[in-house]
């Protein structure tokens, strides 16, 4: 982690530095909403929940569930009335805006976004606009939950990748280490107090939680697993019984990044817009000969898990489409545990590679 | 509006339409801006997605050739709400139109070797675009042979094209449909049977082809027995897309997305692709 510079926020004024961040930006921040915990527009007074991960990641700040890619109007051709044109226009707002509170693993979501949105072949314009306008206050975790397995997958509760600056919850406030340019400029407030030895009781702090976690298994070996499991259909209906192909997870998710395009409006104007989607849905992939390459919740599954664990990190130097923050296992309603699937493909194909070396 | 925004449609003037079938018509269209369609280029086997603002945007190969860019050709089969709306559209209607998309036919490393095109249905629709190619660059190539099926003589699209590619000294056209049909001149059977009558040799040979799900699966099983490899084997795949550029994640086989590392593919590609076609 390249460390430039450190500051102390204290508790008491966490409130006052996020509306002094408000001046400028569009601050969202983890708050409750009934039983939830949303990233919302902060106001004065409101209350930052803290003390457990927000229910829904930070995406929308960046990728809004609905999100507007162009406008339509008819015109009538004035020197032809019979003739109607069509006039097109599409902008990409880029809101100032600043992510805070969110976990490492929310924040480092993004960084799967990035690989495939602004990939050398093809940007996004919509989404870089975003991005670029967004900065990230991450709060370092130090109270995982027993879905959570960020540190199976290459990052850990103080994983600042992605972030501009990371917080470390010490005594009576936070230390605040600056851990990008942009971050750095934030590090200019009047709020913020030298760090002096806060900085040592943050490492302690961090250091106390990196040694909680349990013990990590070994999923290097998730992608020649899954391969090996791609065909065996047994195996796919048993860990996918229980779906009922809500989608919860993919909504839930920080990485799931796949989206529709809907049109809407009447026949002289509209937008078009493009959505959330879901490929634990059986329209995803339905075909107009009424072919469905993945017809059952097996098969969509076997997508899901398959594109976080292996064809993804095929596409991107070994890079996992998903950050362990178990949102999908705990906003699953009957409880499908991606990390038993990706355990359960690697023993199983390491089964079948004995038996075809004893056979 | 910005520069390189992949999602923004050109604008486009419908110049003529043909009803090829009770099913399938045909668009030719321009794009508006003069300078765009000047510099407009693709390959044969790329596609492009139309729009009709306010329902939506569909994917359709270009069937036209790069060698006559008077106009961009598609053809399109009524299956539901945008092809149904194109349906509607007439001569002067405008159209949205982003193109071009995907990959393309290995036309190149096909040079000097004899060509065989299967096609049935609207599966015809890009082998068209390869086939004009190849008449336009004829001396590249070796024999050129086609067979096109359909269900009956009133399914057959390409009526126009049909006369030419019939009397042509240059390549072989065999026609067919599934059950015999009054006043019907040509062959009458399943295409797979009939490529096994044709018997094209493999030696020095590429065949490509383009279907129904079932009729590919009964040709590939004919082409086998005449000999050929997959290696030796193209067809289209025509996954459900919607960005067309490799963001929005409908498109995959594993690792492979139809829309960018697509829609054209050996039997060889697709026989390393996971089995979710
Ligand atoms: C690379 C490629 C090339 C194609 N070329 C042609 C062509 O030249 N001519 C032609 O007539 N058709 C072609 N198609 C198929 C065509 O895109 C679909 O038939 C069309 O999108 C259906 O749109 P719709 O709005 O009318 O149907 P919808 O109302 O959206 O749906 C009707 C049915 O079509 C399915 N569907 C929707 N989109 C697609 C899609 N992209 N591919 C397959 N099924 C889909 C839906 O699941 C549903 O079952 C091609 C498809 C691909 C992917
Ligand atoms: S949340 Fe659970 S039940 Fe819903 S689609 Fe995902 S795995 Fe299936
Ligand atoms: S797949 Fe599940 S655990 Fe992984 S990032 Fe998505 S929601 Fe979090
Ligand atoms: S159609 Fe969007 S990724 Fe292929």
């Amino acid at each position: 982690m390249v460390m430039s510079a450190a500051a102390y926020l204290p508790a008491p004024k966490l409130g006052e530095w996020l509306k002094e961040l408000s001046v400028r930006h569009l601050v969202l921040a983890p708050q409750a909403r009934g039983d939830a915990v949303v990233f919302a527009p902060y106001a004065e007074g409101g209350e930052i929940v803290l003390d457990r991960d927000a229910t829904m990641p930070p995406k929308q700040a960046v990728f809004p569930a609905t999100e507007e890619l162009l406008r339509f109007r008819r015109v009538k051709d004035p020197e032809d009335p019979g003739r109607v044109d069509v006039e097109l226009s599409a902008s990409q707002p880029a809101p100032k805006t600043v992510v805070f509170g969110a976990r490492p693993c929310g924040t480092r979501g993004f960084l799967a976004y990035d690989r495939v949105y602004r990939s050398p072949k093809t940007t996004d314009p919509y989404y870089a606009a975003r991005r670029d306008a967004t900065l990230f206050v991450t709060v370092a975790c130090t109270a995982p939950g027993n879905s959570c397995f960020c540190h199976w997958v290459g990052s850990g509760p103080d994983d600042a990748s992605g972030s501009d600056l990371l917080l470390t919850p010490v005594t009576g406030g936070f230390v605040v280490l600056a851990v990008s340019g942009r971050g750095d400029e934030l590090l200019g407030s009047p709020l913020l107090e030298p760090a002096g030895d806060r900085t040592a009781e943050a490492e302690k702090v961090l250091a106390a939680v990196r040694a909680a976690l349990p013990p990590a298994p070994d999923i290097s070996g998730a992608r020649d697993g899954l391969t090996a499991v791609f065909d065996d259909m047994g195996f796919w209906d048993e860990v996918s019984a229980k779906c009922v192909s809500c989608g919860a997870c993919t909504y839930l998710c920080p990485t799931c990044y796949c989206f529709n395009i809907t049109d809407e409006g009447d026949g002289l104007a509209g937008r078009r817009l493009r959505t959330w989607d879901n490929c634990m849905s059986f329209q995803f992939t339905l075909e107009a000969s009424g072919h469905n390459p993945r017809p059952t919740k097996a098969h969509r599954l076997r997508n899901r898990v398959g594109h976080k664990f292996s064809y993804y990190p095929a596409l991107h130097e070994g890079a996992v489409a998903c950050c362990g923050c178990g949102r999908c296992v705990r906003g699953c309603p009957v409880s499908v545990d991606i990390r038993e699937i990706v355990l359960a493909a690697i023993v199983r194909a390491a089964r079948a590679r004995e038996e075809t070396a004893h056979d | 509006m910005i520069e390189l925004n992949p999602y923004l449609p050109e604008m486009a003037t419908i110049l003529e339409t043909v009803q090829e079938t009770p099913t399938i018509k045909t668009f030719r269209v321009r794009l508006d801006d003069p300078g765009r369609m000047q510099a407009f280029s693709f390959q044969p086997g790329q596609v492009g997605q139309l729009s009709v603002f306010g329902v939506g945007e569909s994917t359709f190969v270009i069937n036209s050739s790069p060698t006559r860019m008077d106009h961009l050709q598609f053809s399109v089969m009524r299956a539901g709400e945008v092809t149904t709306r194109l349906h509607g559209l007439a001569a002067g209607d405008k159209v949205g139109v982003r193109a071009p998309l995907g990959n393309h036919f290995p036309y190149e490393s096909m040079r000097g070797k004899d060509i065989v095109f299967i096609g049935g249905g609207i599966g015809m629709a890009p082998l068209r675009t390869l086939l004009l190619f190849m008449l336009d660059n004829r001396a590249d190539y070796g024999r050129i042979s086609l067979l096109y099926g359909a269900r009956s003589p009133e399914d057959m699209a390409f009526k126009t094209d049909l006369p030419e590619w019939s009397s042509r000294g240059d390549m072989t056209t065999v026609l067919t449909i599934d059950r015999e049909a009054e006043g019907w001149e040509h062959r009458v059977g399943l295409i797979p049977n009939v490529l096994l009558e044709m018997a094209p040799s493999a030696d020095n040979a590429v065949a490509v082809t383009c279907g129904p799900p079932i009729m590919i699966k009964f040709t590939l099983q004919a082409l086998k027995k005449l000999g050929f490899a997959d290696e030796q084997i193209y067809t289209t795949l025509e996954k459900r897309m919607k960005c067309g550029v490799g963001l929005c994640g409908r498109c995959n086989i594993g690792t492979k997305y139809v829309c960018v590392d697509g829609p054209v593919f050996s039997y060889a590609e697709l026989r390393e692709l996971p089995n979710e076609l």
